[in-house]
């Protein structure tokens, strides 16, 4: 059975190690040059006074939330008892670290300055704020999984013992965790778009894409570049889950925007997103929607494509980039969006009061964002090499040595 | 303490019923007398805030952003783009969408007394003064833009870039944001804030818990109209023919 699954660090040493590595180092150099090129203020970026967070927030937000969602896999290993996922504790928890600390760079590089990340460091904390929670969320959820993953790789008695109570913890940390960045936006009750209580639960689901999607990527690439077997029950477990997940999602989206169309005051903001002109509609419609969501459960769901690792790959990238939007729509959209002085009227300023905010993204900002994805993915490909994250073989023989997965 | 008083009172009652409080221990009884009524001994204090009559100005206010520009420095940042650019005090034109009436009136921090902007902010850098004032401590703030994100008013602007020229009484910092502080370093001074004086037929400046301020008299009178009054922050600018 799965507990008989022996794991290994990566051995292999040559180009191919070092290639795949040195890509990803290349893009955390970009994400450092950015960061320098912003230290000039922020000025250089499309940033602005309308719309104050930007590209560099959409990949911090998406990494952090995707890191709660990575780590879904070793909750259901260790709280559901599923025996297939847990041999994948180790990545799936070594991913989440990864996402998240990336998330966090992202996040305090955007401040343009590291006398302000170490301000933030130091740590003078208003506990009314969700940002500070979040902080001591996010830190915490660090310690938890390492030391929940210590449980996993250590054969002591005692790392044996605490294994499930932490897996516990590790999951009710990462509700909150969700919660809270979902929250971020709870509290902005000026803002049209973001007045909506859903916006948290919204975030968890949205999680469990995330984090799923680019867990298989991983997975999938690492076993296949360092010549391990993965079989066929582990990776239909993840496609369907993530392909429910995105149902939940839709779910969830709906839910948002009915009741959002409900309260006679939201009609304007839901208008402009759904069904104006702007550029967040059809990123909405045709991004998020058609070509993150529903495009991808197809691909998942379509008998044709049973076992089709491409198909796999195709539908976990663009639930990826699905994801990707939908934070860009919920973010930039929102903000883009103008403040409401005066309901019943029309307002104008020259400070842009009335009108939909305009933001085009500078190179840097992108930069900035991808580097943060850099470091995590480089994150993980260090650890792979350091310590025992990945099982020798997910073949299904060896999860399923009795066949009783086969139908 | 309120354990410690509440004992002390149940103690001192049983002893001798209040009379024998008032001389047995007369500090303690005087205490108990100001703790009750907390909140008034709060509001007994300043609360600093304005009134703006726009039928009176005439400009629309213009005359007020520009004392406010020469105040405060802010405004002609080089390198930032039009939207980029500070606005600490913007003059915004209404006009109702069923009657056509349209009204232009000066927009700046409205100095919540239940200020969003202090709530979120990670740091405690967006803060409210005992008296009422809304401001940023620069030394502390970290740039993350949370409070821009909350504010209603959009009241607040970040610096995107490095500040040269700054006014003496006005520090203002790349990386952090700012918004209208009343003129903290005139009303120290009990001088009245530049808008104010820039435009003194039309505005009116004082203490909102001073029951006989003309602020408070005029408003008590006549009443005054807060920007987004349904979102209960209790505004210590007001106005009048909005
Ligand atoms: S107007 Fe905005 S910046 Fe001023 S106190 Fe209110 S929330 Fe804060
Ligand atoms: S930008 Fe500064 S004042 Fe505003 S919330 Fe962040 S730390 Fe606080």
């Amino acid at each position: 059975m799965a507990t008989q699954v022996t794991f290994s660090e990566v051995k292999n040493n040559g180009l191919g190690y070092w290639g795949v590595l040195g890509f990803f180092g290349l893009l955390v150099l970009g994400g450092v040059f950015a960061f320098l090129h912003m230290h000039e203020g922020h000025y250089t970026t499309g940033m602005n006074n309308q719309v104050v967070w930007g590209i560099p927030h959409v990949f911090a937000i998406f990494l952090i939330v995707a890191a709660s969602g990575a780590a879904n896999i070793a909750t259901i290993g260790t709280v559901f008892g599923q025996d297939v996922y847990k041999p994948q504790g180790r990545l799936s928890l070594a991913l989440a670290g990864s996402l998240l600390f990336g998330g966090l760079v992202v996040l305090l590089l955007d401040l343009g300055s590291l006398g302000h990340v170490i301000e933030m460091a130091k740590g003078a904390l208003n506990f009314k704020s969700i940002f500070a929670w979040n902080m001591i969320l996010y830190s915490g959820f660090l310690l938890i999984i390492t030391l929940y993953n210590w449980t996993m790789m250590d054969r002591r008695k005692i790392a044996k013992k605490l294994y499930k109570p932490l897996g516990i913890v590790n999951m009710a940390w990462r509700f909150m965790l969700t919660m809270g960045t979902g929250s971020i936006f709870g509290f902005l009750v000026a803002r049209q778009y973001y007045d909506a209580a859903i916006l948290a639960p919204l975030f968890i689901v949205s999680s469990y894409v995330f984090g799923t999607a680019i867990y298989s990527l991983v997975l999938m690439a690492s076993f296949k570049l360092t010549g391990r077997d993965l079989g066929d029950i582990v990776l239909n477990r993840l496609r369907n889950s993530m392909a429910v997940y995105l149902v939940l999602v839709l779910f969830f989206e709906m839910t948002r925007h009915l009741t959002n169309l409900y309260a006679t005051e939201h009609h304007a903001v839901e208008a402009y997103i759904l069904t104006g002109d702007s550029i967040f509609t059809s990123l909405f419609w045709y991004g998020q929607i058609i070509l993150g969501s529903l495009v991808p459960m197809f691909l998942v769901w379509c008998r044709f494509f049973k076992n089709n690792r491409l198909a796999h790959v195709t539908a976990a990238v663009l639930a990826v980039i699905g994801g990707m939007i939908q934070i860009y729509v919920i973010l930039i959209g929102g903000q883009s969006f103008p403040l409401i002085l005066f309901p019943n009227a029309e307002v104008s300023s020259a400070f842009f009061d009335g009108v939909n905010n305009a933001y085009t993204a500078t190179m840097s900002e992108y930069l900035l964002g991808i580097g943060g994805v850099g470091l995590a993915v480089a994150l993980v490909i260090v650890g792979m090499k350091g310590l025992r994250l990945l099982p020798t073989s997910l073949a299904d023989d060896v999860i399923d040595p009795l066949n009783l997965e086969k139908k | 303490m309120s354990d410690i008083n509440s004992y002390r009172r149940k103690f001192l009652g049983g002893l001798a019923g209040t009379a024998a409080v008032a001389t047995v221990a007369p500090g303690v009884f005087l205490r108990e007398v100001q703790a009750k009524p907390a909140g008034e001994a709060v509001s007994e204090k300043v609360r600093w805030g304005m009134l703006i009559d726009i039928n009176k100005l005439d400009d629309g206010g213009d005359a007020c952003i520009e004392a406010c520009k020469k105040e405060h420095g802010w405004g002609n940042d080089p390198k930032s783009n039009d939207a980029q650019q500070a606005q600490w005090i913007r003059k915004v034109k209404v006009t109702e969408k069923m009657t056509g009436h349209e009204v232009t009136l000066p927009v700046m921090c409205q100095h919540c007394e239940t200020a969003p902007c202090v709530d979120v902010c990670p740091t405690g850098a967006s803060m409210k003064r005992a008296d009422g004032i809304v401001q940023v401590n620069k030394h502390i703030c970290i740039g993350c833009r949370y409070c821009m994100m909350a504010c209603p008013y959009k009241a607040r602007s970040f610096v995107h870039e490095t500040i040269v020229d700054q006014r003496p009484d006005t520090p203002r910092g790349k990386g952090t944001v700012e918004s209208c502080n009343m003129c903290v370093n005139r009303v120290d001074e009990g001088k009245n804030p530049a808008c104010v004086d820039a435009a003194p037929q039309a505005m009116l400046f004082g203490d909102l818990n001073d029951d006989d301020s003309p602020i408070s008299q005029a408003l008590k009178k006549f009443g005054g109209t807060q920007i987004r009054a349904d979102l209960g922050l209790n505004t210590g600018v007001r106005y009048w023919g909005i």
